[in-house]
């Protein structure tokens, strides 16, 4: 519909395996640079509290700043390993059940991931 | 099982069991491998904030898992996991920009990403032993 004009290289264009061309690929690459700077804070957080008890963790980990953080890892370390694994099942999953499941099961698993660790760091930040 | 399905019987290119095993091929799969490894190891960042969120009581408990020797080798390979993904990321990212396709450039970034991987692996955990 209303595309009798393109060539078929202008329809193919922007269609992958997954119809979405390129964005996948750019996302990628784009979480996997915030990825880098946002591994190293929390390998940093992780030495520093290494061993530290309860009211300290809770203390460092509650700064706003750090919450902050937190948040931007878990949201970027989570969007960057689902469509990380949607190429992954992507290339090896071929059954017309199995591909749709586990490719809305790896959404599901994500999205829960990412809503548990936002409430943690919430509740963390906010000292409830 | 033999099929008579033409799609059954069509000739296939030579695929991974033709070649023979070499650095870069290891270091392709070893980004996939550490990536999917991690996927579930950031269940463990999760636990520890949930843990940590929960209260003194947990937090204590699951800080004893993390600390006892089990916890620390899953945390030392989870650790060696996201370094190595890491460095092969960025190997990646100076592959896109067109740079170290060559063979011995990249064979020098694969020997130079392991190397780096183990050594903050190796620095993380020793700065966290101080630390503690
Ligand atoms: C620390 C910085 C990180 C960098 C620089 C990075 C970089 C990358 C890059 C460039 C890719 C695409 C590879 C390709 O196109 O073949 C990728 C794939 C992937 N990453 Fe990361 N990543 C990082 C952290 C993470 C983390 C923390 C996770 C999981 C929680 C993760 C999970 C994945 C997964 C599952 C894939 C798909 C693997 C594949 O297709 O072979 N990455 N990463």
């Amino acid at each position: 519909m209303g595309r009798g004009f393109q060539t078929p290289l202008r329809r193919a264009r922007g269609s992958g395996s997954a119809h979405e061309g390129t964005s996948h690929f750019l996302a990628q690459r784009v979480t996997a640079v915030f990825s880098i700077l946002l591994a190293a804070f929390v390998m940093v957080l992780a030495v520093l509290l290494a061993g530290s008890d309860y009211e300290t963790a809770r203390a460092v980990a509650g700064n706003p700043f750090v919450a902050a953080g937190l948040l931007a890892a878990a949201a970027t370390f989570v969007y960057h390993m689902m469509i990380g694994m949607q190429v992954i099942i992507e290339d090896y999953v071929h059954g017309a059940l199995a591909r749709p499941l586990l490719l809305a099961a790896n959404v599901l698993f994500c999205g829960l991931v990412f809503i548990l660790s936002a409430l943690a760091i919430a509740k963390i930040a906010f000292g409830a | 099982m033999a099929s008579t399905d033409l799609r059954d019987r069509r000739p296939l290119s030579p695929h991974l069991q033709v070649y023979r095993p070499n650095l870069t091929m290891m270091m392709s799969i070893l980004h996939r491998i550490t990536g999917a490894a991690l996927y579930f190891a950031l269940l463990l960042g999760i636990w520890w904030l949930v843990a940590l969120a929960s209260g003194p009581e947990y937090f204590t408990f699951v800080n004893g898992i993390f600390g006892s020797w089990f916890g620390l080798l899953i945390l030392f390979g989870a650790t060696y996991a996201l370094f190595h993904h890491m460095m092969g990321g960025i190997r990646h990212l100076i592959w896109d920009t067109g740079r170290a396709f060559a063979i011995p450039a990249a064979e020098h970034m694969a020997w130079m990403s392991l190397a780096l991987a183990a050594g903050l692996t190796v620095l993380v955990f020793v700065a966290g032993w101080l630390a503690a």
